[in-house]
């Protein structure tokens, strides 16, 4: 039996991702510890939820959040997810030169949030001197979009990680599973994005 | 000389192996060894907590000491023995069961084993470092916010790092059992211990998180600054016990439903009968685990929910007695009319379900939110969870032990001494546990010092502490039945139990690769079936091929040894911003580990047809 895994386009199967037992494997796995994450923010969510209002005299959602920054926030997170999928879909047409592009715009995309991010939060500091210990709200702020945060630079170092090592490899049926999860992990970050920008920010202005 | 040279090197050759094991039955003998050690800790501070409560106004140990033992015992005995000893059990019982050659991901099992065990030592390290947390292992806020020293701050990094360990094992044992199944393993076919491993990987998935998110608020209030439980800042202390409970009643369903797994196994193999209804356990097993997310409140009554909030919470909790009640009944239906065989497996079983059954009987009655006000902090509820953890899942482990032990180390436990071991600890756990409800109601309350002279609790606790030395003996001669059976115990078949199920139908101990060739199965208690109906053996389901097993590594101990190393930087740093260092350069080690993971293709090795042929059947 031969174990060369690399895919030429007249023996690729429909969707390497999945055609390896490995593969099946990290796929499913993620599903089920993204069931655990969506556990882990619905318990951030509901501590916000608990605190939001206790800014123990300090700046109040009203004060701080303006739509803008946010809006753009949300459209290039959104976005990325978007070209995450072409990127997938050039992965099972077996375009090597064309998912690594749409991953390279993918991370462009997410860099861009993160920028955003840590501009909005430096902004709140400086102009408000909103920090994680003024308020119980400041702490509970900062724990639910700081974690989310992270969650897009674990993300963003994975997805460069898979990159730089795929390089010059090409895809093959040990690789393809990879970018498939990683592309799962990043939709997920997106989905709790959605949720963050209503209930912090949406629900934070009008309240 | 030479000789003892030999035998040193394969001494490091063992433990070499076992450092880099990733082998789910190797794995599973770690997590049952850590488990079995931080199981005798919590016994020694059990036993600590009993003499200091052997007479009035004593003073055994101090008022300090004494909260650091209560918390530490309850905190060890949850995350550090029970958890592990069961995940010990799954990790090697069921990809057998199953038919499988290992767990989906067994390069993260090993690191789930190290996370566990790691976590433990850094608890425990607390001892010699200026004190052990105090603040119950529940850790409510303020107490655990106000806890001086450094205490809690172990507590907190501890769990988090055992916490992340048993969470991946979780989604391990999820995805094996979706799908690693050897052809013919359908979902109605699995014995039921494979079944319970399901659910109570279902209930860490969902469970655990909420547990992390609690510490992580905890650490960061104690380390950080910030103020969710700060009522000054406008923090508010009651959502530490929502996520803790939240987290804490599936965690006693994660520790309770294994060893209903296990004894729908030894039930209907001692009683020579096939597990009466066995679909009504499996819905049942999963409306326990439903229900078990419903009711985290019923440990909040006295908190001030509201009248309304608590009566949802009080007929939530009475409804779980509904599915426990079919299981209790399915376990004697099986037993009804079968041919009943009793050792020591079979006596610890037996010894489960009364046991188990009057620690439901006080949790329906603890469940009843008005009558919660006087139960409530009391030495009624210490007699109710005991009853049903040392009722339950301690006798389920025992039982297991027995059952298992043969299969995993190729030895029977001595039946004299199993039965010994199991009449002083049975009676022992009675004589401790059963007086402590009325002590409860006569007012004792839990997590008490001290108590008074002539209030009519003097006898009582008298009989409890000496209940607690049978069951230490009780212990002791399990601990000398091990030794001794490794030394000289009898020689175990493979099948010594004339038993029902996949894993009887290996060697004992399997070889690393478990199956040679996938077996075919036909039904429910597959083995029994072809002894009924075939030869007695299992027919394969694949021709004899070359089997693909992953690489052992060195990677999940170092990246343990990173957050362990940081773990120290994140309690420190309060005191010293060198500190920092020590968190850096840990985190440094565990992400380095994880992208060397990442980097480094791990493609496995195969064991060659030949191979596999020479090996004698
Ligand atoms: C019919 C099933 C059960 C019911 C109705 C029930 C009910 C309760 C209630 C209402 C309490 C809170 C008492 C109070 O603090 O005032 C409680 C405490 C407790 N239960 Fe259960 N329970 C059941 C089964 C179990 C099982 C299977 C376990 C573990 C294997 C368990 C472990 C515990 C523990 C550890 C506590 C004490 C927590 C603490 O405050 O430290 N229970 N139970
Ligand atoms: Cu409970």
């Amino acid at each position: 039996m031969s174990h060369d895994h690399s895919l030429n386009p007249k023996t690729m199967p429909e969707d390497p991702s999945k055609a390896t037992m490995e593969g099946k494997h990290k796929f499913l796995g993620l599903w089920f510890f993204l069931g655990g994450e969506t556990v882990l923010f619905a318990c951030f969510f509901g501590t916000y939820l608990a605190l939001r209002n206790s800014t123990a005299g300090g700046p109040t959602s009203q004060d701080l959040f303006g739509l803008d920054l946010v809006f753009l926030m949300t459209v290039l997170l959104l976005t990325s997810s978007l070209t995450s999928v072409y990127a997938i879909y050039h992965m099972k047409n077996n375009d090597f030169k064309k998912m690594m592009l749409w991953l390279g715009i993918t991370a462009l995309l997410g860099i861009g949030f993160l920028a955003c991010e840590i501009y909005e939060f430096a902004h709140y500091i400086h102009d408000y001197g909103f920090t994680f210990r003024s308020s119980a709200f400041g702490s509970a702020f900062y724990t639910l979009v700081g974690f989310h945060g992270g969650h897009v630079i674990f993300g963003l170092s994975w997805l460069i990680t898979l990159m730089v090592r795929n390089a010059k490899r090409g895809l093959n049926l040990y690789n393809a599973p990879k970018f498939n999860t990683f592309a799962l992990y990043w939709h997920f970050i997106d989905v709790v994005w959605v949720f963050i920008f209503t209930v912090v920010y949406l629900m934070g202005m009008v309240s | 000389m030479s000789n003892a040279a030999t035998q040193k090197r394969a001494f490091s050759a063992v433990l070499w192996d076992y450092l880099t094991t990733v082998d789910h039955k190797k794995v599973g003998i770690l997590y049952l060894m850590g488990g079995g050690f931080f199981f005798l800790l919590g016994g020694l501070e059990a036993l600590i907590i009993r003499i200091q409560l052997i007479k009035p106004e004593n003073d055994f140990i101090t008022a300090g000491l004494y909260n650091e033992m209560i918390t530490m015992h309850g905190t060890t005995m949850i995350f550090l023995a029970a958890t592990p000893l069961l995940f010990g059990l799954m990790n090697y019982i069921m990809p057998l069961q199953i038919g499988a050659r290992d767990v989906a991901f067994p390069f993260l099992n090993a690191l789930g084993f190290w996370l566990f065990f790691s976590g433990g030592i850094l608890l425990n390290c607390s001892w010699f470092l200026g004190g052990a947390p105090d603040a119950g292992w529940t850790a409510y806020a303020p107490l655990s916010i106000q806890s001086p020293g450094h205490g809690t701050d172990f507590y907190v990094m501890g769990l988090q790092l055992s916490g992340a360990g048993t969470l991946m094992s979780g989604i391990n044992f999820l995805v094996t059992i979706v799908a690693m199944r050897a052809p013919g393993m359908t979902y109605m076919r699995m014995p039921l211990f494979t079944w319970t491993t399901f659910v109570t990987s279902v209930l860490t998935l969902f469970a655990f998180p909420a547990l992390t998110v609690g510490l992580f608020l905890l650490m960061f209030d104690r380390m950080f600054g910030s103020a969710f439980f700060d009522v000054a800042l406008g923090g508010n202390s009651v959502i530490w016990q929502h996520l803790f409970w939240i987290f804490g009643h599936p965690e006693v369903y994660i520790l309770i439903l294994p060893v209903f797994g296990v004894f729908s196994e030894v039930l209907p193999t001692f009683s020579k009968k096939r597990l009466f209804g066995y679909s009504a356990m499996v819905f049942a097993t999963f409306l326990i685990a439903f229900l078990g997310f419903m009711v985290w409140a019923h440990h909040m009554f006295t908190v001030g929910l509201g009248p309304v909030a608590n009566s949802i919470f009080a007929v939530a909790t009475m409804a779980i007695a509904v599915p426990t009640g079919i299981k209790i009944f399915n376990w004697l239906f099986t037993m009804w009319g079968g041919s009943i065989v009793i050792n020591s497996a079979m006596l610890w079983a037996l010894a489960f379900i009364p046991s188990f059954t009057i620690g439901g009987m006080t949790g329906v009655m603890l469940g009843s939110n008005v009558a919660d006000y006087q139960y409530h902090d009391s030495y009624f509820v210490v007699a109710h969870f005991h009853y049903v953890i040392v009722g339950g899942v301690v006798f389920g482990l025992f039982a297991a032990c027995h059952y298992w032990w043969p299969k995993m180390f190729g030895r029977i436990l001595h039946e004299g001494m199993g039965k010994l071991a199991f009449w002083t600890f049975f009676i022992g756990f009675h004589l401790t546990f059963f007086i402590q409800h009325f002590l409860g109601l006569m007012g004792m309350p839990r997590r008490y010092w001290v108590f008074l002279e002539n209030q009519g609790l003097d006898t009582g606790n008298l009989i409890s502490t000496i209940g607690a030395f049978f069951m230490t003996i009780g212990t002791i001669v399990f601990l000398i039945n091990i030794v001794y059976t490794a030394v000289k115990g009898e020689k175990a078949p493979a099948d010594p139990w004339d038993a029902r199920t996949l894993e009887w139908t290996i060697p004992s101990p399997p070889p690393f690769y478990n199956f040679k060739q996938m077996p075919l199965v036909r039904g429910l208690d597959p083995l029994w079936i072809e002894k009924t109906e075939g030869n007695g053996k299992m027919t394969p389901a694949e021709p004899l091929d070359e089997i693909h097993m992953p690489n052992g590594s060195i990677l999940p101990l170092i990246m343990t040894a990173g957050f362990f190393i940081a773990s120290f930087g994140f309690i420190y740093q309060t005191d010293h911003k060198a500190w920092l260092i020590a968190l850096y350069a840990g985190m440094a080690i565990a992400i380095g580990c994880m992208v060397i993971r990442s980097l480094k293709d791990d493609l496995g090795f195969h064991i060659s047809k030949e191979e596999l042929e020479r090996e004698a059947d």
